[in-house]
């Protein structure tokens, strides 16, 4: 399973904004339901690019420019989608979510409960997330507790582009509201995707590299950064495993916990800030499960600091892990253990 | 109280920010340009005449809330640009200690509470900051600096509805520059002008040419002084139009070229400048004058702020909580 793509799958390569515009495309076409609004997705091409020319394809009615009202858009998403429709919703910025929660914590999550399950909302909410832009404090935060804490909501997050693209259609294929949290830097990176309608089914990780001295588990923009240190770990002569968990909610423990049952040691790398970050939560699987009792060291975290994103570069970079930090943190962890 | 055109001391000081403004944004789109600043910029080149006029009706501890676009406000409501400069070029000397960047440039020491980063995010803080004024009997005023876009949210909504109940001292300032972003106020909006909008919360409102100082200026002074003697909150729309790309990733797509070089010939500086000439107040000289101390002094804050060392990392951990 190290390999995402399957052998013999058609793939293209894509940037991780081609891949989200051509599960768009892709789920378009194939759906009457399925249409996308949000805050300049449409000749503007959307803030980062994600929709780019998409308009003269889909036209108006597909892909709506909506105005800056983000509780209104994703409560009309909401709407939408408990009478009959296909919603995905972009929110320009993570950060806005703020001004939208309302209509996704109170409504969106909680509506198929409430109502006895009489009603599915199947909502899809995109929002890019991370810093590394020099955006600053509001514009720069990753938020995946914030979603994973509240029951009703699924989250998921891309690292890769084939999983951008196969995490958003299975998660428009979902009878749920889905988060689907892109990052920033990842939208022009590029790689191999599966053309046409492939999907990434949600709640399965991808272990993206094998190794037997420790289990690096990481998300969002920190698996590239994981691969490249197990690259340099490796040259050392320490043999990392690169966990991606994908899906945050539902987590698929059982891959991480059968990896680090068998390394006895596991770095969690996230960019959020560590108090209380979705990493917190896989830390405590691990204390809690019977791998407990094969660790050969403490379970380490390495978090992005307790502190707002600030703007200057060296101080941007100094608030979240970089290569430097995990090679560092998983040596120490083989070292000293 | 005379025209500023026809007033020599007012004529030179609405100049001077204007052009401030102005040349403080082509230095950092300069700077930028080269790679000298990270992140992204909000320019408002050609919308000078909207926070120029504003201020010259505000005392210094009157209080703004501004925006994203808001180096045009910080400056006319009297910061140091060479601190503003410094917070761009992510030093220690800016005003956020590199911490904050242009979206969240604050002076409180002139009473400008912040840009902000979220749109309609200083709203209901200009309420609040009304709020404060009224309850502490200080006669203060806040103005909220907003654009159109900003009126497609909740938060736009709530806080004029809270300051219309208590009638605050606040004056909602709209700059309707005729886009947020990409999405033009005319489709956005069901109105003829934004400021309909105001009966329906009960407040006056009124639209005025933006690029006009002068139009700029007397509406805010009218809508002040009905906030100073206790008559509640106003609403002013002010016409005007962004130059330059929303950011630096606009490519322009949802405009015309013909539409950008209309507005262009509507600049609101050499208008005035115009005025100024006419009424006889101030010769080609002293207008010449004004042009090269603006261009020293913003030479020389851009130096210093330069030369200042960068921001540093340490003691971020402490900087999240007031002690
Ligand atoms: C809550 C929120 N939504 C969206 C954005 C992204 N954004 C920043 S500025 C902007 C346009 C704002 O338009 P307007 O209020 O007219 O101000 P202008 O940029 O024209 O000065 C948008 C969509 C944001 N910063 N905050
Ligand atoms: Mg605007």
């Amino acid at each position: 399973m190290v390999d995402e793509v399957v052998e013999g799958t058609e793939t293209k390569v894509m940037t991780y904004a081609e891949a989200i515009r051509d599960a768009l495309r892709v789920a378009i076409a194939e759906d009457d339901r399925v249409f996308m609004m949000g805050e300049d997705v449409g000749i503007y091409g959307g803030a980062f690019g994600v929709t780019g020319e998409l308009i003269n394809e889909v036209g108006t009615e597909r892909l709506r420019d909506t105005t800056i009202s983000e509780l209104g858009i994703v409560g009309a998403g909401v709407g939408a989608a408990i009478t009959g429709m296909r919603p995905i919703v972009e929110l320009q910025f993570s950060d806005f979510s703020a001004q939208a929660m309302d209509q996704i914590a109170n409504q969106a999550a909680k509506i198929h409960f409430m109502l006895g399950g009489a009603v599915n909302v199947p909502l899809v909410i995109r929002a890019p997330g991370g810093s590394g832009t020099g955006a600053a404090a509001q514009h720069s935060q990753s938020l995946e507790t914030w979603f994973v804490h509240i029951p009703g909501l699924k989250v998921v997050m891309p690292a890769t582009p084939d999983d951008a693209k196969g995490l958003l259609l299975a998660a428009l294929d979902d009878p749920n509201p889905v988060v689907v949290l892109e990052h920033k830097l990842l939208y022009k990176t590029s790689g191999d995707v599966r053309v046409g309608d492939a999907r990434t089914p949600l709640g399965v990780a991808a272990i993206r590299r094998e190794g037997k001295d420790l289990t690096i588990v990481a998300t969002g923009v920190m698996v590239s950064r994981a691969m490249e240190a197990a690259e340099q770990l490796a040259a050392a002569g320490v043999d990392a495993t690169v966990i991606d968990p994908r899906t945050l909610k539902p987590l698929d423990s059982k891959t991480i916990l059968a990896s680090v049952t068998a390394t006895g040691r596991v770095l969690l790398v996230q960019e959020a800030a560590g108090t209380l970050g979705f990493m917190s939560e896989v830390a405590a699987i691990i204390a809690e499960s019977e791998t407990f009792a094969h660790l050969r060291a403490p379970v380490r975290r390495l978090s992005g600091l307790d502190i707002p994103i600030p703007y200057a570069p060296k101080l941007e970079r100094a608030a979240v892990p970089q290569v430097e930090d995990i090679v560092a943190a998983a040596t120490a962890l083989v070292t000293e253990w | 109280m005379n025209p500023l055109a026809q007033d020599a001391e007012a004529a030179k000081s609405v100049l001077k920010t204007m052009w401030m403004i102005r040349r403080f944004e082509e230095a950092v789109e300069d700077l930028y340009g080269r790679g000298m600043m990270h992140g992204t910029m909000h320019l408002s080149i050609g919308q000078e005449a909207v926070p120029t006029g504003a201020c010259l009706a505000l005392n210094k501890d009157d209080y703004i809330t501004s925006t994203h676009r808001g180096h045009g406000h910080c400056i006319a409501k009297g910061a140091d640009i060479e601190r503003m400069m410094a917070e761009l070029l992510a030093k220690e000397s800016g005003y956020c200690r590199g911490r904050g960047g242009s979206m969240h440039i604050a002076d409180t020491t002139t009473g400008n509470l912040g840009a902000n980063g979220i749109v309609a995010g200083g709203v209901p803080i200009a309420t609040g900051a009304a709020l404060s004024a009224h309850m502490r009997g200080t006669k203060q005023v806040a103005v909220c600096f907003h654009g159109d876009g900003a009126m497609g949210e909740g938060a736009w909504h709530e806080g004029v509805v809270l300051a219309a109940m208590w009638q605050l001292p606040v004056v909602f300032l709209c700059e309707n520059n005729h886009y947020g972003m990409s999405m033009a106020s005319e489709k956005a909006f069901n109105l003829e002008k934004l400021s309909d909008r105001a009966k329906g919360y009960g407040i006056p409102g009124v639209t005025v040419d933006g690029n006009d100082v002068q139009a700029v200026r007397d509406a805010v002074q009218e809508a002040v002084d009905r906030a100073r003697s206790g008559g509640g909150p106003t609403f002013i729309e002010a016409l005007t139009y962004r130059w330059r790309g929303h950011s630096k990733s606009d490519k322009n797509l949802y405009r015309t070229r013909e539409e950008i070089e209309e507005w262009r010939t509507h600049d609101p500086i050499p208008a005035f400048e115009a005025r100024v000439l006419q009424a006889g107040t101030l010769t080609e000289t002293d207008l010449e004058e004004i042009r090269n101390q603006v261009r020293d002094e913003l030479r020389s804050a851009v130096q210093r702020a330069n030369a200042a060392p960068d921001a540093t990392a340490d003691g971020l951990l402490e900087a999240v909580y007031a002690s």
